[in-house]
């Protein structure tokens, strides 16, 4: 049985869709059969950030409504053959997202894929509250900014409410992904540091995401960041936030943090 | 250009405009009636009206170009469902 993850964040803008991509290739290029599948009906991204938008022929409420199977609304990525894409619908509305059908197509999808990674749209409304019902884990995308914080705390509370793990008394499984993070402004003081938010939101860290140019060159080109530049710093710190979702222990490093020369040779908490 | 723009990555925002463009004159120009998806169900009634589809057997493929769209329609028909209607 495939893990269910959903990507959520309350705030939009902060990087769902980027790290759904960018974590669904990563998982992918591991050789694990991955499928990210986009819930946000009406407003879709996905389909273009993974360079798919042009082979769309069904999507999820096809899928839900019984217009399409499950199997022809799959779009296999061009690059790796075990990653797939779920589109979302564009043209309909999301009141077309049943609890049934949401529920019984990641049932589906459990059985084939080992990650099912679920772009949640942003918002605390039904897309989101869809997205995130039958997660096993999630991913909160956070951003070092004042409002982000504030909605994934809102969202945290949601994830402990609102699904099916919640419901039966079990423990959500939540893990924060920090991104667009500058390691200089916030040396400098301009920038709520990587301590200050885990303080606040006190969920473990999956990830620190730097920010960088090579995340929208990679958006631009319709190719994950893990894939566009699999070297670049946002690609590494995806590809260990990768494999940590995969249960390994890492240490987390600061991306693009300057560390004096004792630092380094007696490590982060040394002095 | 200099000997130095060789090794500079290539430009990926001239990328980006391309693929926008395509897909937005293909959303705008189905805004009304998404004319492939119409083509694809009254193509598979017609077939549907001859043969019974496994809808496992159909295979559906899209490719929205600049300048037109492919749509790639693969049913495999049954021998018996052939002699049948011969």
């Amino acid at each position: 049985m495939g893990k269910v993850i959903v990507v959520t964040s309350g705030k939009g803008g902060v990087g769902k869709t980027t790290s759904t991509a960018a974590l669904g290739a990563a998982l992918a290029q591991r050789n694990e059969r991955v499928v990210v599948v986009d819930f946000d009906v009406g407003l879709r991204n996905l389909d273009l950030v993974m360079g798919a938008e042009r082979r769309v022929v069904y999507d999820l409420i096809n899928v839900i409504q019984g217009e399409a199977k499950l199997s022809q609304a799959l779009i296999r990525d061009k690059r790796l053959e075990t990653l797939f894409l779920l589109p979302a619908s564009q043209t309909r509305d999301k009141n077309n997202l049943t609890a049934e059908g949401v529920e019984r197509v990641i049932t589906e999808l459990k059985r084939v894929f080992d990650w099912v990674i679920c772009d949640s749209p942003a918002g605390i409304e039904s897309g989101a509250t869809h997205a995130m019902r039958h997660a096993d884990v999630a991913v909160v995308v956070t951003n070092p900014e004042v409002s982000s914080v504030r909605d994934s705390d809102r969202i945290i509370g949601l994830l402990d409410a609102k699904t099916v793990k919640a419901e039966r008394g079990e423990r959500m499984e939540k893990h924060l992904l920090l991104t667009r993070y500058d390691a200089s402004r916030a040396e400098r003081g301009d920038m709520l540091k990587v301590d200050d938010v885990l303080e606040i939101l006190s969920i473990p860290l999956l990830g620190i995401i730097p920010e960088s140019m090579d995340v929208l060159r990679a958006s631009n080109l319709g190719s994950p960041v893990t894939l566009a530049d699999a070297r670049s710093a946002p690609a590494m710190a995806y590809f260990d936030a990768a494999r940590r979702l995969a249960g390994e222990a890492l240490p987390i490093t600061i991306p693009g943090e300057k560390r004096g020369i004792f630092d380094k040779i007696f490590g982060r908490k040394a002095a | 250009m200099s000997i130095f723009g060789l090794f500079r990555k290539q430009q990926s925002a001239p990328m980006a405009r391309e693929r926008l463009q395509v897909l937005l004159a293909h959303e705008r120009a189905s805004a009304s009636t998404d004319l492939v998806a119409v083509l694809r169900e009254e193509i598979l009634a017609v077939i549907a009206r001859h043969v019974e589809i496994d809808s496992d057997k159909v295979h559906i493929k899209i490719d929205r170009d600049e300048n037109v769209s492919i749509l790639e329609i693969d049913v495999e028909i049954p021998l018996a469902a052939t002699a049948q209607a011969a």
